[in-house]
């Protein structure tokens, strides 16, 4: 175990300063990775591009001998593939015919009719040609192909191809075989014609099949220009037998002599058909390139809180990529071929190399804590994951080289390639992705830089990233407060619609888009609707299509296919029939899908295998004018050909000419027309996008800004000074709680000066000097002020030297003496913080300090069983009596403010209602029925929920000599009612009952209390929350879901619950069935604070951030850094308006949108200060503590449309 | 069965909390809805590999690719796909109804990117089976069943899913092998041995893939019910 940790700490150690070395020279490290990546691929480019098309190895025909079928001796000059004997020996006999010498009396179709007419005899003489010798008598029927049925899909062909016999076709096949059916043949034409198919066609026609040659080859048409005839007798052998093919040769040479004929005839073509790739294979190729891109997908979609999602996710795509690369070119260095199917393998090999060592860094190195520096962050990422992916590579590893001991060779080879491409993805993980993602990490913190400038705060704000999907806003609610802030120019949706499309099309360069890509279709379209353009060259292209071609320049089609020896200027009349080398391997010409689909009819494949081509046996045909005029059919003559009247064919060559320049013409005029319409739609762009938004945008945003806000007198000044803060001076120390009600504010200050305010002037109203209270409004601070742990810890740091060292003199103290709170003042400030742990600091229940706290409580119940004797001296005291000495050891941990009524909870179980007037606050009745302190309370109607620290539960009711209404009457109608009428005078006798106690309400201490809507909802250190109803205080449910601590509780009238605990995780709710909604997780560390509304959830952590989330879908929408220690200070003022503490400043924010609007700066020599609390009032006007001074800063606009 | 227990399962735990009548009956019915939907969907997906999964098997055994390949898509018997869908829906519904029923969601690597590269290393297992050349069929089917507890380990380590997995493995093989001595159903190889070795890995590997696309499904499922329940 312990070699393992040691071995973890070496690893960490490892990747942390790989991580900073990584961070610190980024440019460096990507060169050198690039020039990795390009030397390992450098190999690749001898590897011979994947393809179907066949390859060919000629031999001499001489020393012809079938191949063994073992490889034997010098592999150097022999393909592998070149083993055993081929499918079959293809001999083609290649037959020119024509009519010589021309005569006028003949018409177009002579020229082919009585020389296809020839092909009958001549497969009659090598059907009956015998070779007998020595060895026996030899014929065709014994060496040839014998082939059976046609494939059944082919019964179409069943009358043209032979069955059951030889392999030998020819044009005769037309008319299967038989002269008469040709003689009576009325249009030979239309019966060739009539097989072939419509449209574009990919492999061989029938015609290419049976004529042996390419269609335009053959010279079977009415105008063709030389009137000679080509075609082929082609036989497929099985066996290869020289003396026969010898005799047949010179047999045929002798009969049918071709006088300039050159033609060599000593090489064999052997050609490779690779392994064709059909539908059906396909498909299971596709799905798993589907599966592998759903794959990525969903992985890369996991890569958040970066600064560019897409970069970071091709990075890692290309991180992928680039190490299988890496892979197959070193395998081939070191001399491994790759003989696997690479198309195929692939989608494994990068499900097995995986993306998720990416997203893990990526994860990792965004949740480190965001104020430490890049290099830092990136180091600490690496370090915390490095163990598990060094485990998980060295798993991976293991697996892999178990699949090596399969010793399947297939299995074997695809391991070691994954072997190296693990290798190298690793290598480039940490090269490549770690220097990228500190490259994004470094802009996004720019980025959040100049979110914050204050110089930059009207402009639009640097984004809070891409990752924020931008939703589609909520329909405003109709609400009292009507946010018409001064908004930045940019922001889309305020502008008016115009402007929006303007901004739209510019935004998303829509127009050239679209313009590029019209272009591209319309001349895509040209080029292939032209006569001369794409469609006839692909035509030509895909018929005449062949990779076997020596000849590898593929004609155009626009020039004549025929080749030019015949375009003599001086046409002869007698049909010249030449001999080239062309003739030589006419095949060539063929579709390379010719034989495998000639022999695929037969169901014969060629997939792997070879045939043999030998060398053609030319044979000639001079057909005399006679005997053409014999054989012709009397409707040949019905074509009257326009050939015959002007025999010449000078008519012919100009045709194309013609044609040409027609198509010249027409390319011209469309291009011309498209140009105009070009600048046409150019210009309309123009004036329909630039005019309207060059230079006036500044102003007439100004007027339109004017225009919407009358109440507002600066106009377009600027932001920072529209707002000005009322600042609040009265306390000598710094501010700690702030509790409100909406209208009124009390505050508290370290001396335990309490002063209330007027919220709407600002006026301070009461001031209740440092008493016995003082703990209790230090206290309230975190329970009812959404403050992060750090003042409560002082508070409770704060209240045990108070304590102890005012306490026998405390009896003096009564009756208001202020000079008093100055002194503890000043003492306990100077009191280090460091002597705070005692029983009674355990009740800073704010989340940072809860586990200290937990510590403690078993210390705390024999601290609090000390005071039940004080009670009798308590009770006493009622009325305007200050409070008994003993009293005071006790701190408020809980405080509430309703009407004119606080009340306080202490940590000796009492609870105080106690009434202020304008003048001084007086304690008007107390109840300590409880021994346990009040951690929490709840003040509503007029009932009081006070949370204890043993867990238990108490309802108490306030009664009063007055009818209650008065309650309800103080929430609504504002401050002018406030001071000369106050609720309760002091002659009221107010009561409060403990109604019910629910003892063990919770298994450990309740942090949180919250009251809305009829209920109460508890939050406890015992991972539950309960929901209590207020009435007759009946648990409802136990919320079950946390794995931490309760730390932060949100209630609204809408019985929206949400619930934030010390594991960082937000839920919501549903407070009519219990049931969970969502469940997020969003902080590292305790969740401070949460508030929600109608569409998001809004929760800040220890960890200083703002996340706002999705309400119906738990999707984070963005988040928002805030200072260190002001993480906590934040508060909605309406559906759409955030307000943030600061350094100094308050920031307003869309929350739609997480722009920042406003920043306002509460003084000008404040910067260090930071605000740590806020609360926003009923009249939108915004609390903030700000040193010793309170800060009011009212929303100006809303102040307004509420008056 | 197994749909029937996902409906009471699902239906038990609303009655937990205090009853609102509408949205109850509106949580059932939706809960139904849900369950259709994600049979469905699971269905297809058990029809699509079949027909992907066949595909592959048949190439091996025939090497002629006639030009209209997609006839041979369907060349294996009409009832295999849709009893290969049921199949899968009826696994892909009993996965997450059994981890209810044990009280333990399943928790490791649920996400879809994981559960793609789960069906990724099932094509590929398939693959394997179908185009590397095995010396003998011993060799295959430990090469194959390596694999499949390889993709169990990797992508479920459940103890459900593992035993489940084995049953229905077991189960089918026993029905297939059945149907072919009773003549129902033929091999296109006509090597008895090489189906019956590589029968109960693809089996295996197949109901872990489709059991984590369906605990994957009701998941998501749940996660919607929960907040049309809320919604009520």
């Amino acid at each position: 175990m312990t070699v393992r940790e040691k071995l973890r700490q070496k690893i960490s150690a490892g990747f942390y300063w790989h991580g900073l070395l990584c961070a610190s020279y980024p440019v460096p490290i990507i060169l050198f990775t690039a020039v990795c990546i390009l030397t390992c691929c450098y190999p690749l480019l001898k590897l011979p591009l994947p393809g179907t098309g066949p390859v060919e190895f000629t031999t001499g025909v001489r020393d012809y001998m079938v191949p063994p079928q073992e490889p034997s001796g010098d592999p150097g000059e022999r393909p592998d593939w070149y083993r055993g004997p081929p499918v079959a020996y293809i001999q083609q006999v290649l037959v020119k015919a024509a009519v010589s010498p021309w005569d006028n009396r003949l018409v177009p179709v002579d020229a082919f009719r009585s020389p296809l007419g020839r092909v009958f005899s001549l497969l009659d003489e090598i059907r009956n040609h015998v070779h007998s010798d020595s060895s026996g008598v030899r014929s065709l029927e014994a060496l040839c192909l014998q082939v059976t049925d046609l494939l059944p899909g082919l019964r179409r062909m069943q009358a043209l191809l032979p069955e059951h016999g030889c392999l030998l076709v020819s044009p005769g096949n037309y008319w299967q075989n038989q002269r008469e059916l040709f003689d009576s043949d009325p249009d030979l034409l239309r019966t060739v014609q009539q097989y072939e198919p419509k449209g574009l066609h990919t492999s061989a026609t029938l015609k290419d099949l049976l004529f042996g040659v390419h269609g335009k080859q053959t010279g079977v048409s009415l105008n063709s220009r030389n009137r000679v005839v080509t075609y082929t007798i082609t036989m497929a052998l099985r066996h290869y037998d020289v003396r026969f093919l010898g005799s047949l040769r010179s047999r045929l040479k002798q009969l049918h002599p071709s006088a300039n004929c050159s033609l060599r005839e000593e090489h064999m073509v052997h050609v490779h058909f690779k392994e064709e790739i059909g539908v059906a294979e396909l498909i299971p190729l596709v799905t798993t390139y589907i599966i592998l891109f759903a794959y990525i997908y969903f992985s890369t979609r996991k890569i958040d809180m970066v600064k560019s999602k897409w970069g970071l996710a091709l990075a890692a795509v290309v991180t992928v990529l680039s190490s299988l690369l890496m892979s197959v070119g070193l395998c081939t260095l070191f001399g491994l071929t790759p003989t696997l199917n690479g198309g195929e393998i692939f989608p494994y090999l990068v499900v097995v190399i995986g993306l998720e060592n990416v997203l893990v860094l990526t994860k990792s190195v965004v949740s480190t804590p965001v104020d430490l520096e890049v290099k830092l962050r990136i180091a600490q990422g690496l370090s915390n994951e490095s163990w598990s992916i060094m485990k998980n590579m060295a798993t991976e590893l293991c697996i892999i080289l178990i699949g090596y001991f399969t010793l399947v060779p297939a299995i074997q080879e695809f391991c070691l390639f994954a072997v190296v491409g693990l290798v190298s993805d690793f290598f480039l993980q940490m090269l490549f992705f770690t220097t990228v993602l500190s490259i994004d990490i470094r802009r996004m913190e720019l980025a959040d830089l100049n979110r914050r400038l204050p110089a930059e705060a009207g402009m639009p704000p640097a984004k809070p990233g891409p990752l924020r999907p931008r939703e589609t806003p909520p329909p405003p609610r109709p609400s009292p407060h009507t946010i018409t802030l001064q908004t930045p120019a940019f922001r889309n949706l305020r502008l008016p619609k115009r402007l929006r499309v303007v901004y739209f099309l510019a935004r998303t360069r829509l127009a050239q888009r679209i313009i590029m890509a019209g272009t591209v279709i319309w001349i895509g379209i040209l080029l292939y609707t032209d006569p001369a353009g794409l469609r006839t060259y692909l035509a030509a292209q895909v018929s005449e299509q062949s990779p076997l071609g020596g000849a590898g320049l593929p004609h155009l089609a626009v020039a004549p296919a025929t080749p030019p020896p015949e375009l003599d200027p001086m046409p002869p009349p007698i049909p010249q029939i030449s001999w080239g080398p062309e003739d030589e391997e006419g095949w060539r010409r063929l579709s390379y899908r010719h034989w495998p689909s000639f022999f695929s009819y037969y169901n014969i494949t060629l997939a792997k295998r070879y045939i043999s081509i030998l060398p053609v046996i030319p044979v000639t045909f001079h057909v005399t004018p006679r005997e053409a005029l014999e054989t012709r059919h009397p409707q040949d003559t019905r074509h009257a050909p326009p050939l015959q009247t002007d025999p010449s064919p000078n008519a012919l060559p100009h045709g194309a000419p013609v044609q040409t320049d027609l198509t010249l013409y027409k390319v011209a005029a469309l291009g011309l027309a498209a140009g105009v319409l070009l600048v046409l739609l150019l210009f309309c762009l123009y004036r329909l996008l630039c005019p309207r938004n060059y230079g006036q945008n500044g102003v007439q945003h100004g007027r339109r800004r004017r225009g919407d806000l009358p109440c507002d007198d600066y106009g377009y000044s600027p932001p920072v000074s529209e707002i000005s803060p009322l600042l609040l001076r009265g306390h000598n120390m710094d501010i700690e709680c702030l509790a409100s009600d909406g209208m009124l504010l009390a505050s508290c200050c370290l001396a335990g000066q309490i002063r209330v305010w007027d919220a709407q002037t600002g006026d301070c109203l009461t001031v209740i000097p440092n008493h016995g209270r003082n703990q209790g409004k230090s206290s309230a601070v975190t329970d009812l002020e959404t403050l992060g742990g750090a003042e409560g810890q002082d508070a409770g740091g704060a209240g045990y030297p108070v304590r102890r060292r005012a306490a026998p003199s405390r009896p003096t103290l009564f009756g208001d003496q202020p000079d008093l709170t100055a002194l503890i003042d000043t003492s306990f400030g100077q009191q280090p913080p460091s002597q705070a742990p005692s029983a009674s600091s355990g009740f800073d229940f704010g989340g940072l300090v809860e586990r200290a706290y937990l510590e403690h409580e078993p210390s705390v119940s024999p601290v609090f069983s000390a005071p039940p004797p004080q009670p009798v001296q308590r009770r006493r005291s009622l009325g305007d009596q200050p409070m008994a000495p003993t009293d005071w050891d006790s701190a408020v941990w809980a405080l509430e403010l309703r009407g004119n009524l606080i009340a306080a909870g202490r940590s000796s179980g009492k609870l105080e209602v106690c009434l202020w007037d304008a003048v001084e606050g007086s304690l008007r009745c107390s109840n300590e029925d409880g021994v346990s302190g009040i951690t929490a309370l709840a003040f509503l109607n007029n009932r009081i929920v006070a949370a204890r620290l043993n867990g238990s539960l108490d309802f108490f009711t306030v009664d009063i000599n007055k009818p209650l209404g008065l309650l309800q009457y103080r929430g609504g109608p504002g401050r002018g009612s406030m001071p000369p009428s106050p609720c309760y005078s002091s002659d009221d006798v107010i009561s409060c009952q403990l109604t019910r106690s629910v003892q063990c309400a919770h298994q450990k201490p309740i942090t949180v209390l919250r009251a809305a809507a009829g209920r109460v909802v508890t939050g406890s250190q015992d991972h539950t929350v309960r929901v209590y109803r207020l009435e007759d205080s009946c648990c409802l449910f136990t919320l079950q879901g946390h794995s931490g601590g309760i730390t932060a509780i949100y209630i609204d009238q809408t019985m929206v619950l949400a619930s934030g605990g010390q594991d960082g995780a937000i839920c919501l709710w549903d407070v009519l069935t219990g049931s969970r909604v969502s469940h997020v997780y969003g902080h590292r560390g305790d969740v401070t604070s949460l508030v929600c509304t109608t569409s998001c959830v809004i929760s800040s952590g220890l960890d200083d951030l703002i996340c706002i989330w999705d309400r119906s879908t738990g999707i984070k929408l963005y988040s928002i850094q805030q200072v260190l220690g002001c993480g906590a200070s934040f508060g909605v003022i309406s559906d759409s308006l955030l307000v943030t503490g600061g350094q100094g400043c308050v920031s307003f924010w869309d929350l739609n949108f997480g722009d920042l609007l406003q920043t306002v700066y509460l003084g000008a020599s404040s910067e260090g200060q930071g605000v740590r609390q806020l609360v926003v009032l009923d009249n939108a006007a915004i609390v903030c503590d700000f040193g010793s001074e309170l800060s009011l800063v009212y929303v100006p606009s809303v102040l307004e449309k509420l008056d | 069965m197994p749909r029937g227990n996902a409906t009471a399962s699902k239906a038990l735990r609303p009655e937990a909390v205090p009853p609102r009548q509408g949205s109850y009956n509106a949580a059932i019915a939706d809960q139904t809805a849900n369950l259709a939907i994600r049979g469905l969907l699971l269905f297809l997906i058990g029809v699509f590999l079949a027909l992907v999964l066949n595909l592959l098997q048949v190439q091996r055994n025939v090497t002629l690719f006639p030009p209209d390949g997609f006839a041979s898509i369907f060349s294996s018997a009409w009832w295999v796909p849709p009893c290969c869908g049921t199949a899968s829906a009826v696994i892909g519904l009993l996965y997450p109804c059994i981890d209810r029923l044990l009280g333990e969601p399943h928790k490791f690597k649920r996400e879809w990117s994981s559960v793609m590269r789960c069906v990724a290393v099932f094509v590929g297992i398939n693959h394997a089976s179908a185009k590397v050349d095995f010396a003998n069929n011993v060799q295959l089917s430990l090469t194959l069943a390596a694999l499949s507890i390889g993709l169990w380990w990797t992508f479920d380590r459940s103890c459900s899913g593992l035993g489940l997995g084995f049953a229905i493995a077991f189960l089918a093989t026993l029905t297939t092998q059945l149907l072919v001595y009773n003549g129902l159903f033929q091999y296109t190889s006509p090597d008895f041995l090489y189906v019956r070795s590589w029968l109960p890995c693809i089996f295996f590997a197949g109901v872990i893939t489709m059991g984590s696309i369906g605990r994957q499904l009701a998941m998501y499922e749940y996660k919607v019910v929960q907040e049309k329940t809320h919604q009520d």
